[in-house]
């Protein structure tokens, strides 16, 4: 077999122009895929790393039918405080958990004394949130302490809103809230800070301690509307997710139906479709790649066979077996396949080295967010693509090795 | 059929092509036997049939109508891949345009069929193919390529390809039409010598007069028939 090939590379450099044009095309088509999904991926986990580590977390579990009103934040859909106990207990004994965070969401009128306005709060504890989006702290600007987000009878404001009102760190701010049964409360807060605005939902609401959520809003026993759940694994997720979903199902309200829902970041979020159009987007590129070999590699084939007519004419008089002529091609093919992905896959790893120590930046979303990314790709995208060449550099010599096996070497001696 | 001291006999052979809308009659009624070990000549005009007759001797095809039996194995029921087998353990071949394997060295086109048709181990093919370098005096340009070579060069090395796996009968269709009278006349004297060393059956077919007046036995053929000029003495025995 190892003749079978050895004589298929000096084959293929007997035109040397024609296999060096072939090679550099699908050489071209490797770099390409692997610099896409390199630099897709990147940006696909600094959108993901983004929106989980900052707002939602891995997942979230709300009391059921809370998340189809979400944009309303409603008071009425809350976790009972004995739901939460149950719920917190189950988190707390699962081993594919990091952490999870209580938030009392709710929307509350804000005045600076001379101006008012709409805002969304987060009621959170502020340790435990630290633990379920770790980059929250870095989205805090003139932070009033180090270390810490926010204390009691403070509150973090959306930094939109307190540009707009000329808020600053240290100001006095008034909230005023409606609790669930329509009474009316305000409370008067110290500004720890503001927050960057992010994309998605949740990216420009407001924060304070959720002991004061829950004064403000005069619950008399505290009640939750959403619990963000960060996992250990964040590629563990769907299994985490179905187990804690098992282990919820049971739970029934009152009425006898589920007590809770959960949900995981991706089926929170719009973004998620962007995270989807990137993955169809490098399926995209995956079929250019493989129709730029298979017309590639075929059109080598079959001028080579056509070429070669009397050559394989005297292989088959002098007893070469018809599958050794079928070899001695799609071996042609697999050679130039082979010397490509490799080529490819080198040429495409070092540009994805060299754009890492140059650096790449994406302004991305309304705020024109920049994520600086680091492209790397998984062995497993590099040894797909390489697959992909060999495959279908195999299955385009295919056709061109059976014609010159099928030809009857009495004809091919004679062809001009 | 066949006979222990004939490497070739034609039973009654007919062989008729259809080219386009017409059907055209190659051989007609040829029966002729070939020894073992002779010098042969096919000779005739174009278009007479030689190249057809050393077609269907090298079971690169079949008779239409009667058998050609070649080493005493009739040829008509051969399927494809038995008469390639056939012809990589009996049958050696050189061509009027050498056809030597371009990419190949001198000694990698006549190690070629030991290595890739008999997968003979090396111990035994470089010995093989040294000795049949050195046998048509091509051994010290065995590292050289086919477009170093001169035509009478390679139509040495041909023959070598030819002889390497010890065949028992070599076809060769007009193997000095492409050489100078001077390279011809050695290349003949080259495949006679051969014969006499490795006792091999030469078969060829020639309209060179000077190479065909080398040939022990000739068998001279006109419009796909046997002539009647097949002269006593140098012909082909008539079945």
């Amino acid at each position: 077999m190892l003749n079978v090939f050895r004589l298929a590379v000096k084959n293929l450099l007997r035109y040397k122009r024609r296999t060096l044009l072939t090679g550099m095309l699908i050489t071209v088509g490797v770099v390409a895929v692997i610099v896409f999904v390199g630099l897709s991926g990147s940006f696909k986990r600094a959108i993901v790393g983004q929106i989980t580590d900052s707002v939602l977390s891995h997942l979230q579990v709300h009391r059921k039918g809370y998340l189809a009103s979400i944009d309303n934040l409603p008071l009425d859909r809350m976790l009972p405080a004995k739901a939460f106990q149950k719920l917190s207990a189950i988190l707390a004994r699962d081993d594919g958990l990091a952490a999870f965070s209580p938030r009392i969401k709710f929307g509350a009128m804000l005045s600076n004394y001379a101006q008012t306005t709409n805002v969304r709060l987060n009621g959170v504890d502020p340790a435990k949130e630290q633990a379920v989006v770790p980059l929250l702290p870095a989205r805090i600007k003139n932070a009033a302490h180090e270390g810490e987000t926010l204390k009691k009878g403070e509150v973090l404001l959306p930094e939109v809103l307190a540009r707009g009102l000329a808020i600053k760190t240290g100001d006095t701010i008034v909230l005023v809230a409606n609790n669930k049964d329509g009474s009316v409360n305000g409370m008067t807060f110290k500004v720890a800070g503001v927050v960057e605005g992010l994309m998605g939902p949740g990216g420009r609401d407001g924060y304070l301690h959720i002991e004061d959520a829950a004064a403000l809003l005069r619950m008399e026993t505290p009640e939750i509307s959403e619990v963000a759940v960060r996992t250990k694994n964040f590629d563990q997720l769907a299994a985490v997710a179905e187990r804690l979903r098992s282990s919820l199902e049971p739970i029934v309200n009152k009425q006898g139906k589920p007590m809770f829902e959960l949900h995981t970041w991706d089926q929170l979020t719009p973004f998620y479709n962007v995270v989807r159009m990137i993955d169809v987007m490098t399926l995209g590129i995956k079929v250019i790649l493989i129709a730029v070999v298979l017309i590639s590699v075929l059109n080598v084939m079959m001028m080579s066979v056509y070429e070669r007519v009397r050559e394989v004419g005297t292989l088959a008089a002098m007893g070469t077996q018809p599958s050794r002529i079928m070899a001695l091609f799609v071996a042609e093919g697999f050679c130039l396949g082979l010397v490509s992905a490799l080529t490819g896959a080198a040429v495409g790893l070092g540009t994805l080295w060299l754009l890492n120590l140059t650096g790449v930046e994406v302004a991305f979303g309304r705020g024109n967010q920049v994520f600086a990314l680091s492209p790397t790709v998984e062995p497993i995208e590099v040894v797909s693509a390489c697959l992909i060449v060999l495959g279908v550099s195999i299955l385009a010599s295919l056709q061109p090795a059976a014609k010159a096996a099928r030809l009857e070497p009495v004809e091919a001696l004679r062809h001009v | 059929m066949g006979t222990a001291t004939d490497i070739v006999t034609f039973e009654d052979v007919s062989k008729a092509y259809r080219m386009g809308e017409v059907d055209v009659k190659a051989l007609s009624h040829v029966s002729l036997r070939i020894p073992r070990g002779a010098f042969t000549a096919l000779v005739g005009p174009s278009g007479s049939g030689k190249t057809t007759a050393l077609n269907l001797i090298g079971c690169l095809d079949r008779p239409s109508e009667g058998e050609v039996f070649v080493a005493g194995r009739a040829i008509g029921p051969m399927g494809r891949r038995e008469s390639a087998i056939f012809r990589g353990e009996h049958l050696g071949f050189v061509f009027q345009d050498f056809n030597l394997l371009p990419v190949l060295t001198v000694y990698e086109n006549v190690e070629y069929p030991l290595l890739m048709i008999r997968n003979m181990p090396k111990t035994q093919r470089q010995p093989a193919v040294q000795r049949v370098l050195a046998a048509v005096g091509m051994e010290d340009q065995a590292g050289k390529y086919p477009g170093q070579l001169s035509g009478g060069q390679k139509q040495r090395v041909a023959i070598a390809r030819a002889l390497v796996g010890n065949p028992a009968l070599v076809l060769a269709d007009e193997p000095t039409a492409n050489l100078d009278g001077a390279t011809a006349q050695k290349v003949v004297e080259l495949m006679k010598r051969m014969r006499d060393e490795f006792g091999t059956t030469f078969v060829f077919s020639t309209h060179d007069p000077r190479i065909m007046d080398q040939a022990e036995v000739t068998v001279h053929l006109e419009d796909g028939r046997l002539s009647d000029g097949s002269a006593a003495g140098k012909e082909a025995g008539h079945a």
